[in-house]
């Protein structure tokens, strides 16, 4: 448990008053932008800093000051880092032997962790004749076989290639569910934390800015900097003034009071919604629009294809800057070309000022899940 | 007139093939002629060593016209030239292990601690390879007749600590930074104890910078003469200290000379052939 941890070196503050609690055996994704303080806060409850202000509380016992070696930890970091010198087996080996187990049982466990990553044929080499990612599975190993109560993984798979880093994101929840211990899993990507399940923290700038079940936070943002961090591609933004429970856009058009947009209060607002909930169209003018679709007519300047989906970038004419749209399928939407970008107002979020979410609007399920089950 | 246009081009390509089959032979010849000077002076002690010295001073000649193992026979039977080669070979090896071992401490906490003053420290260090010897000889005297260390293997071994301790602290530094921060803290997430992962998973990851550091203090310490020749008078005279009576009133023994110089040159010889490998590696990967 961690009970309003912070860290400041001199003036400058690293994590403020973050406070967080993990169960054994449960999934904690830290989901944030690089320098948003994922792996400062890791190195903070395994024990490689010192918090400046807060408690770290496990089971009971406060371990604020203890120092990682009389910590039940295991930490696998974004390069992949083995011990040289030493051969995939003992690098495995390694916490074992320091801890002191008899033989038998270090030969065990070793070849259990081995086998689980698929190590087996490589246990008589160095680290330097392995591929990145049998190295970053060596450093698994090494944190598997510990069974530390406290697992930390920070970014471990950003490293690696495609398919490797699908097969692991699968698999490593299942392995280390099965020791009982508390994982944490630091990652930039939103998508990777959706696909981890479990529960996610947001981060930014050293704040944790939410905490919730991975797929709630995602449908339900509680706040701007939660839904930015959230979002991938980045959230699009629409700056809106409020005045008597109208809101106008910064170019005086008014949008319809439809779901959070009427229960604004007077003043400024932004408007939130993610590439899914835009939709872009061939502009075809004035007719057949739906009012709870706002359109914005622009130019496309950028198109990025995935295969079964399309994001296509829109310079909005009105000055609103660019909005990005989800399209099914691979699209002819050329930069250059004439299009407009279909808000779903249903599924955009409104914040206040303060950046609070405003939640008036029925909790209507998305249309579209974006999570898999 | 046509002739000569046409056969102006094929000139110039001429040439141009001419160079190009001449470049790599002239980097033959040049090479060969820069080892040539290299070898010069060092071919004409091993030469002098196995002349006589009637010989030496009748004028110039590339091999011995008499040769003679004398000037060796010479020293091999005098045991002041024994004594003179062990005091030197151990004030080196003391003082190699002694200037390592004291820097390797020193050179990890420069490298992963921060601490008032770091930086300015750090450059001190190399600031005192800046001064010459001859500076330190007269405190170190006075020092050492003061304490009773004067005329011992190990006033020399300390002496030297002076030059070589900054420099193998420079030497490891730059290694040990080029080792990520992030293995430490594997090991100590492990649960090493400092002592345990120093030894056994930080020390074979410098393994070359340590021969680097060693190999350069051995050689610092190996041809230093001046502190070695003042600090010393008859009990831990080195070899340098020897030397210079040869030198005596009846003249100079040429020969003796030559054949202590060529002896001196083997101790060096075989360090670098057992740090070879690691030297190539770490120019390559420290800083030097």
């Amino acid at each position: 448990m961690l009970d309003r941890i912070g860290l400041k070196r001199g003036d400058e503050v690293h994590i403020a008053d973050a406070s967080l609690e993990l169960h054994a055996g449960s999934m904690n994704v830290l989901l944030g932008p690089t320098l948003s303080g994922k792996t400062t806060l890791m190195r903070l409850m395994a024990g490689l800093d010192r918090p400046t202000s807060g408690r770290l509380v496990e089971d009971g016992r406060d371990v604020t000051g203890l120092g990682v070696k009389h910590r039940s930890v295991a930490m696998v970091y974004q390069q992949f880092v083995n011990y040289p010198t030493l051969s995939v087996y003992e690098n495995i080996a390694s916490p074992l032997r320091v801890q002191g187990l008899p033989k038998a049982e270090i030969e065990s466990r070793v070849a259990r962790a081995a086998k689980l990553m698929r190590l087996e044929p490589m246990l008589k080499r160095t680290p330097a004749q392995l591929s990145g990612g049998q190295q970053q599975r060596t450093a698994l190993a090494r944190a598997l076989v510990k069974q530390a109560k406290l697992v930390l993984l920070d970014e471990p798979l950003a490293n690696l290639d495609y398919k490797l880093r699908e097969e692991l994101r699968e698999e490593l929840p299942r392995i280390f569910a099965e020791t009982g211990a508390i994982l944490v899993y630091a990652t930039t990507e939103p998508a990777e934390a959706l696909l981890l399940r479990g529960s996610t923290a947001t981060l930014r700038e050293g704040r944790i800015t939410q905490v919730g079940p991975s797929a709630a936070l995602y449908r339900e943002p509680g706040n701007l900097d939660a839904a930015r961090v959230f979002s991938d591609p980045p959230l699009n933004e629409l700056a809106l003034t409020v005045s008597n429970g109208v809101a106008a856009l910064a170019d005086g058009s008014r949008l319809p009071g439809d779901g959070a947009l009427g229960a604004l209060p007077d003043g400024a607002a932004t408007l939130g919604f993610r590439a899914d909930a835009a939709a872009a169209a061939v502009a075809v003018g004035g007719d057949g629009r739906d009012p709870s679709h706002p359109a914005f007519p622009g130019t496309v300047a950028v198109t990025e294809i995935s295969g079964s989906e399309s994001f296509v970038h829109i310079a909005t004419d009105a000055g609103l800057g660019t909005l990005v749209c989800l399209v099914e399928g691979v699209h002819a939407f050329e930069p250059g070309d004439r299009a407009e970008a279909r808000l779903d107002l249903a599924r955009a979020f409104a914040f206040g000022a303060d950046g609070r979410r405003i939640a008036a609007r029925p909790a209507a399920a998305p249309r579209r899940e974006p999570v898999p089950a | 007139m046509s002739a000569s246009a046409i056969s102006a081009p094929l000139a110039t390509s001429g040439t141009r093939e001419a160079r190009a089959a001449r470049g790599p032979k002239g980097r033959t010849i040049g090479m060969a002629l820069y080892m040539l000077f290299l070898f010069v002076p060092v071919y004409w002690l091993v030469n002098a060593s196995f002349k006589t010295n009637a010989d030496i001073l009748s004028g110039l000649s590339l091999w011995p016209q008499h040769p003679t193992l004398e000037n060796y026979s010479k020293i091999f039977a005098d045991p002041d030239w024994h004594s003179a080669f062990t005091n030197s070979i151990l004030m080196v090896v003391i003082n190699t292990v002694i200037s390592v071992s004291v820097a390797l401490p020193a050179a990890y906490a420069f490298s992963r601690y921060r601490f008032v003053g770091d930086k300015p420290l750090f450059f001190w260090l190399l600031s005192n390879l800046m001064a010459p010897p001859a500076v330190y000889a007269l405190p170190f005297f006075n020092l050492y007749s003061a304490t009773g260390l004067f005329d011992s293997i190990w006033a020399v071994a300390l002496a030297h600590c002076l030059f070589n301790v900054p420099l193998a602290v420079w030497i490891l530094e730059g290694f040990i930074s080029g080792v990520p921060r992030e293995i430490d803290e594997t090991a100590e997430i492990d649960g090493y104890s400092f002592p345990r992962f120093f030894v056994k998973i930080f020390l074979p990851l410098i393994a070359n910078g340590i021969g680097v550091a060693a190999f350069f203090c051995f050689m610092f310490s190996w041809v230093e003469q001046l502190l070695a020749t003042t600090l010393t008078t008859v009990n831990a005279k080195p070899i340098a200290g020897m030397m210079s009576r040869a030198y005596s009133a009846a003249g100079l023994d040429w020969g003796l000379l030559a054949a202590a110089g060529t002896l001196t040159m083997i101790p060096g010889a075989i360090v670098i052939w057992f740090v070879r490998n690691h030297i190539a590696k770490g120019f390559a990967l420290g800083r030097v």
